[in-house]
């Protein structure tokens, strides 16, 4: 239990996706602009990855490792996940009209993100089995998720003010993600 | 060579298979959509920049098809998307000319002062609530930015203690114009330049000792008008944008420079 425990806080924190391991960055400065889209990107994330992990688990243990080509999952995530996504936003355009409104465009923008293909591959070299997996994905987009609500609550902080002109827009955007990665690090000394 | 084979065989497999789950999930959870909203589709960009305010082109589309946006809200289309558009929803793009926000007062650190020194909530909202007058001119913009909050485009920046408007960036939503809690952002058509960048309604003299830019209700402007397009009221000049030609002759003759001459002959219509 407490390994299953670690496992989600060392996904969120320690080994932040965003800040800790550089993935997903472009949807990380991308979407920060406002706090409410970055919050619904996040969860839009959430949902994927969780999803995403599982199922790529499942087809790791059950299709690729049984034929001995595990050196094709690169290309098999990509495939399942893209394919995933796009079933799982039929279903709720059908089905949820309402969580599909809320997810919006994110759900077929994040599907080729690199945070949700690299969760996939960092858990099967890991070799978790289906529930760490599971646990796993969900920690790293609550990790996402929490980078870019913070980020986007200083860049809405940071619009207003009369910044030096070669600092605006992008150079302090990356600034601030710095610092965050920054403080972040300190997490790296937690022990359980 | 059989590894190339198992891999080839699983692989194409697996394509196969997630293909068939897509075509099935497509017709089994098949949405009725207004046929509109997808020809609008068509004709909108589809880079899905967001500048229209909407999460993308499709959130657009859907918000023309009910009715709820502007055919011509596309900023990337420009007027050929706002004309295929206003085919397909039957109705007259000409009729809604673009927008864009214009904050009039010029009222800058330079030429005006504060009268008092506020240290609350950054907001012009809260700083109006506490009755004193912040700055020297009670007509003038605050400059804590409670437009550019509220602008979904970052269209407005507050520069020198005044709020600015980007024209290229503003969509015209007139989010802004609500914000103010002084009333200060009117929309205007977005081709017309010329304007008077002040609110102040008090006599000249006051006028004078307050802000070295406001209008002092000299009628000068007026007098300079061929086009009965500027009326001093409440000693403050306001032009109507509807009978304005942007000559510039009016800006030319405006002792305190406060109305702001047509920008390049290329771009304002001529007289």
């Amino acid at each position: 239990m407490k390994a299953l425990i670690l496992i989600v806080v060392s996904g969120a924190l320690i080994n932040n996706v965003v800040l800790n391991q550089f993935l997903g960055i472009c949807s990380f400065l991308g979407v920060s602009k406002q706090m409410k889209a970055s919050a619904s990107l996040g969860f839009a994330v959430i949902f994927v990855i969780t999803i995403a992990s599982a199922v790529a688990s499942l087809l790791y243990d059950f299709v690729l490792k049984p034929f001995g080509i595990e050196f094709m999952k690169t290309i098999v995530f990509i495939l399942v996940i893209a394919a995933l996504v796009q079933i799982v936003e039929m279903f709720l355009k059908k089905k949820s009209p309402a969580i599909y409104k809320s997810l919006g465009i994110f759900l077929p923008l994040i599907t080729t993100n690199c945070a949700v293909l690299g969760v996939a591959l960092t858990n099967v070299q890991n070799g978790y089995n289906f529930t760490e997996c599971v646990l796993s994905g969900f920690g790293t987009a609550v990790g996402f998720t929490i980078a870019i609500v913070l980020l986007a609550s200083v860049r809405v902080r940071i619009r207003e003010e009369d910044l030096p002109a070669p600092l605006r827009g992008a150079p302090i955007v990356l600034i601030s993600a710095a610092l965050m990665s920054i403080a972040f690090m300190g997490f790296g000394g937690l022990s359980f | 060579m059989s590894t190339v084979i198992v891999t080839t065989v699983v692989i194409t497999l697996v394509g196969v298979i997630v293909g068939l789950a897509l075509v099935y999930t497509g017709k089994k959870f098949r949405v009725e959509i207004d046929p509109r909203e997808s020809a609008v589709r068509e004709n909108l960009p589809g880079n899905n920049c967001g500048a229209c305010g909407f999460a993308g082109c499709d959130a657009m589309a859907a918000a023309i098809a009910r009715g709820e946006a502007p055919v011509n809200g596309c900023p990337v289309g420009g007027q050929a998307a706002a004309d295929r558009i206003a085919a397909v929803m039957g109705v007259d793009s000409q009729a809604q000319e673009k927008k864009v926000a214009f904050i009039r007062c010029k009222g800058t650190c330079e030429v005006t002062h504060d009268q008092a020194n506020y240290i609350g909530v950054k907001d012009c909202r809260s700083a109006v609530l506490n009755g004193l007058n912040v700055t020297e001119c009670e007509y003038g913009c605050l400059g804590f930015g409670s437009c550019a909050a509220v602008c979904p485009q970052n269209a407005i920046r507050i520069r020198n203690g005044v709020a600015v408007v980007e024209r290229d960036r503003c969509v015209g939503c007139g989010l802004c114009a609500k914000a103010c809690p002084r009333g200060l952002i009117d929309l205007m058509p977005a081709s017309h330049h010329v304007a008077v960048q002040c609110s102040n309604k008090d006599k000249g003299p006051v006028v004078k000792k307050l802000c070295t830019a406001g209008c002092i209700g000299c009628m000068l402007c007026t007098r300079q008008c061929g086009y009965d397009a500027v009326h001093v009221e409440n000693s403050l000049a306001r032009i109507d944008y509807s009978k304005c030609t942007q000559c510039g002759k009016c800006a030319e003759k405006c002792p305190v420079k406060v109305i702001i001459p047509p920008v390049a002959p290329a771009e304002g219509k001529e007289a």
